[in-house]
């Protein structure tokens, strides 16, 4: 290539126009300041509801999509109200928030973090939207709550289990009702030691992302804490669809316990290999092998079928809880979708019943005032008995369920039985726990 | 101007006017109209437009020119966004090293890859980079977490040590102080325009980029690449080393590509290694055969296309249908949704494919043959015309192929 006309008549065009392209940046630097991010000015409010639609973790999504749909009725006075009903707060009147009916948009985050962060601008920049809600993977979570953070919006997290999301990622404007790996390990560690005894020697096979790392050093050091040995920890790219290589070298290794850190379909695929290769009939060092499936969802467990049947493993809610909370949400969900509702469901539903009421309580959607309304917020009735919003890097505490896959199951849902429900004291931590030290959670953003 | 034909001045001109003028053309509708879900005019997606049909372009050198169809050029925008997010790491917010840094990343990467690459054509070729680009995406996705940071994508935390930059820089990607998220909105009666700093930012690049390529394609250098394209072994006979020239071409595609990475990282500073894998480099062949593979103005019609399918298709669901239809009676309203239902929302892949099937099948030339043949309809003199016209009108067709 070769610039062999230059004219002074061609340099001054180029530099015209170079020029004015530089310049147009400065020009349009004057920003228009309305108080915070997307301020609902007509009669209505936009939600945007950020779920997986395709990808592993898509039937995930769909439940919480169903989820989030209900909650819009009930916040519009539609339907039979819900959890609204059972809620200790008592702001929410069914006239959707502070009067504007409730509208949504919904996008699909294909669990990646670059489309998750691409709709869920979209969702902000064009359709509007105050707050996003919902996703099905850590590494999701994390990208979204950043961007939701720079943009001046809040994000209520849907289901996320890494200690990252509230741990060294947390973030002043991202909001977490879902349980972490944790709390999962100190609800499971009392559980194991009664049911499998103090001298094990454990295996873990983990997801290769933020949330299977968390979880795996969580568990690893509440059985260590009990006298557990971990023999190994193999990580596995969350990509795979066969685990048979991975399962092989669990029988020589000697250990008698396999601790399966995966999730949705890896969990399906990994769990069902496990028993393929008869590991369950197994007995290792004169005891029967084990295998303990740390995080638990009933979409996972009717993938899995038989598999399950009394692998050990943590919620953050079930359907089958009989407060009057849980009734009643299982009563409106099963009407309206034929279906109980799965646990992350339950998580999308708070987290918008919750938001709501914050803005209500604050008088405000300004993303400050919601921060300031749920930071410390205690309250009930929304299927975990007494919960805590902690003001220090908003992660809500409650109780946590262990659970375990039935032996004999009466019919396609009920897959999964309740064994313990682990009281709040004994999952609680410090907020400068190193597991989940590192971050900061920095001042709320209303953008604008 | 500018060393150009008139014909090429004219598209460089057309392109100029599409991109400043973006925001007014992708809204036309008033933001409270039911149509409101078809405007495309809010800055993420008109990033997306520019900086895919910088990454478009880019291909098309490679492809376009020389006819290597390279199924890894994902790679390069992957790395060309590490180095970017690298960069905001490392130094500071401003945008000028995160570029640089990631175009020149991307040079080396794709000169150490193409030199290997290019010691087979066709099928084989294209194999190879496909083998490359999945090596990068499961090194980015599982072994190099330090770097990468694996699924959860390579973000900046506040504990970063980002030694240049001052207190007084805003605290997001900018270009000495304006930073690319800052925007202005111009309201217009119903209608509502969003000006922002980074889609301008990104469309100089692409103005830059689309002019670049013009100045390739008229080039010698580019007349070698259509030989190359035509009959390699011929000129191989002739006792001419072609391998410099394709090199040359796919370094200069690679480089596109990793100045798309940066940008996209300038943008929104996160790098996830989804965007390295097979189905990103996928991606940017359906952008470049959907528009024309081989003209200019192509590649960046088949990016905008796509990005809009999308972003836009994906979201419609069914409550949006239900409001479309609310006028019909409720069973024919029922049974539209339903049919329309599997080619919106997560449906959007079945209708961008069975538009992919229609383009390659009526149309082999791309958009760009459809706005051809769009064109002689309203010129019917052209082909009437006398021995003399008919030539002239000939010449005009080919000069656009």
């Amino acid at each position: 290539m070769s610039f062999t006309k230059l004219t002074r008549r061609g340099l001054i065009q180029t530099g015209a126009v170079a020029g004015a392209g530089l310049a147009l940046p400065t020009y349009l630097r004057a920003e228009n300041h309305t108080g915070f991010t997307n301020a609902p000015t007509g009669s209505t409010v936009t939600l945007g509801f950020n779920v997986p639609q395709t990808g592993p973790y898509a039937e995930e999504g769909l439940d919480e999509l169903r989820a989030q749909e209900l909650a819009v009725e009930h916040l519009n006075g539609e339907g039979d109200g819900g959890m609204m009903n059972t809620f200790s707060s008592k702001a929410l009147k069914g006239n959707g928030i502070l009067g504007k009916k409730v509208e949504y948009v919904t996008g699909d985050t294909q669990t990646k973090s670059d489309a998750a962060r691409a709709s869920a601008k979209a969702m902000i920049e064009k359709d509007g939207a105050v707050m996003i809600n919902g996703g099905s993977s850590s590494g999701v979570a994390v990208a979204v709550q950043g961007l939701c953070q720079e943009a001046g919006v809040i994000f209520m997290a849907g289901l996320t289990h890494s200690n990252d999301t509230t741990g060294k990622d947390k973030k002043a404007n991202g909001f977490r009702h879902f349980f972490n790996g944790y709390m999962s390990a100190a609800a499971l560690a009392p559980v194991l030691k009664n049911a499998y005894g103090e001298d094990r020697r454990a295996y873990h096979l983990t997801a290769d992302y933020t949330w299977g790392w968390t979880q795996q050093e969580s568990i690893a050091a509440a059985t260590e804490a009990m006298g557990w040995e971990t023999v190994n920890n193999v990580l596995t790219p969350l990509a795979s669809t066969d685990f048979s290589s991975y399962i092989a070298p669990v029988l020589n290794s000697g250990a008698d316990v396999l601790v399966l850190n995966h999730y949705g379909g890896n969990m399906v695929n990994s769990l069902t290999n496990a028993v393929q290769f008869g590991l369950l009939d197994k007995e290792v060092n004169g005891k029967k092998f084990e295998i303990v499936v740390p995080l638990y969802s009933e979409l996972m467990a009717a993938g899995a079928g038989s598999n399950v049947q009394g692998v050990i493993g943590s919620m953050n809610w079930n359907w089958q809880l009989q407060d009057e909370g849980s009734k009643a949400f299982v009563k409106s969900f099963g009407e309206k979708y034929g279906r109980p509702p799965s646990n992350s469901a339950h998580t999308c539903y708070v987290q918008t019943l919750l938001y709501a009421d914050a803005v209500e309580r604050a008088g405000t959607f300004n993303p400050c005032g919601v921060v300031e309304a749920l930071e410390d917020f205690e309250f009930d009735g929304l299927g975990n008995g007494p919960v805590l919003y902690r003001g220090d890097d908003h992660q809500c505490f409650k109780d946590v369920l262990v659970m375990k896959g039935k032996e004999n199951p009466t019919n396609e849902y009920d897959t999964l039985e309740i064994v313990e429900v682990t009281p709040r004291a004994q999952v609680e931590y410090a907020p400068d726990h190193p597991m989940f030290a590192g971050g900061e959670l920095g001042k709320c953003n209303p953008g604008a | 101007m500018f060393g150009l034909e008139k014909r090429d001045t004219f598209l460089l001109g057309v392109v100029i006017v599409l991109t400043l003028f973006a925001p007014f053309i992708l809204n036309p509708f008033p933001a409270n109209s039911a149509m409101a879900q078809f405007n495309a005019g809010y800055p993420d997606l008109m990033q997306r437009f520019v900086i895919f049909g910088i990454f478009a372009i880019g291909f098309n050198i490679l492809f376009g020119l020389t006819g290597y169809l390279s199924f890894g050029h994902a790679a390069f925008l992957g790395v060309g966004s590490y180095s970017a997010v690298w960069m905001f790491k490392l130094l500071s917010y401003n945008v000028v090293p995160a570029l640089v840094l990631a175009v020149i990343m991307a040079g080396l990467f794709s000169a150490l890859i193409g030199f290997i690459s290019l010691r087979r054509s066709g099928i084989y070729f294209s194999i190879l980079t496909l083998a490359f680009a999945q090596m990068s995406f499961n090194l980015a996705y599982s072994v190099l977490t330090p770097i990468t940071n694996g699924e959860t994508g390579l973000q900046i935390y506040t504990s970063d040590p980002q030694y240049l930059q001052s207190a007084s820089a805003p605290a997001f990607p900018n270009l000495f102080g304006a930073a690319m998220n800052s925007s202005t909105t111009l309201f217009f009666g119903g209608w509502t325009f969003t000006f922002s700093v980074g889609y301008y930012f990104c469309a100089a690049f692409l103005i830059l980029a689309f002019y670049l390529a013009i100045r390739i394609f008229r080039s010698p250098f580019g007349m070698m690449l259509r030989a190359v394209k035509s009959n390699q072994q011929r000129m191989n006979y002739t006792g001419l080393n072609t391998r410099p020239y394709t090199l040359a071409a796919f370094v200069i595609s690679g480089m596109y590509a990793g100045l798309a990475g940066g940008l996209l990282a300038a943008m929104d500073p996160l790098a996830g290694a989804e965007r390295m894998q097979w189905t990103a480099s996928g991606e940017v062949v359906l952008m470049t055969i959907l528009g024309g593979a081989g003209t200019l103005i192509g590649p960046v019609l088949g990016a905008g296309f796509i990005k809009y399918f999308e972003n836009i298709f994906a979201k419609i669901n069914d409550n949006v249908l239900h409001g479309w239809f609310a006028f019909m009676p409720d069973g024919i309203e029922d049974a539209m949704v339903a049919i329309i239902h599997p080619f919106v929302g997560k449906g959007w892949h079945l209708t961008l494919g069975l538009l992919f099937m229609l383009v390659v099948i009526f149309l082999p030339g791309g958009l760009v043959e459809g706005g051809q043949r769009l064109g002689r309809v309203f010129r019917r003199k052209d082909h009437n015309a006398g021995s003399v016209e008919s030539d002239a009108a000939q010449q005009r067709s080919e000069a656009a192929e």
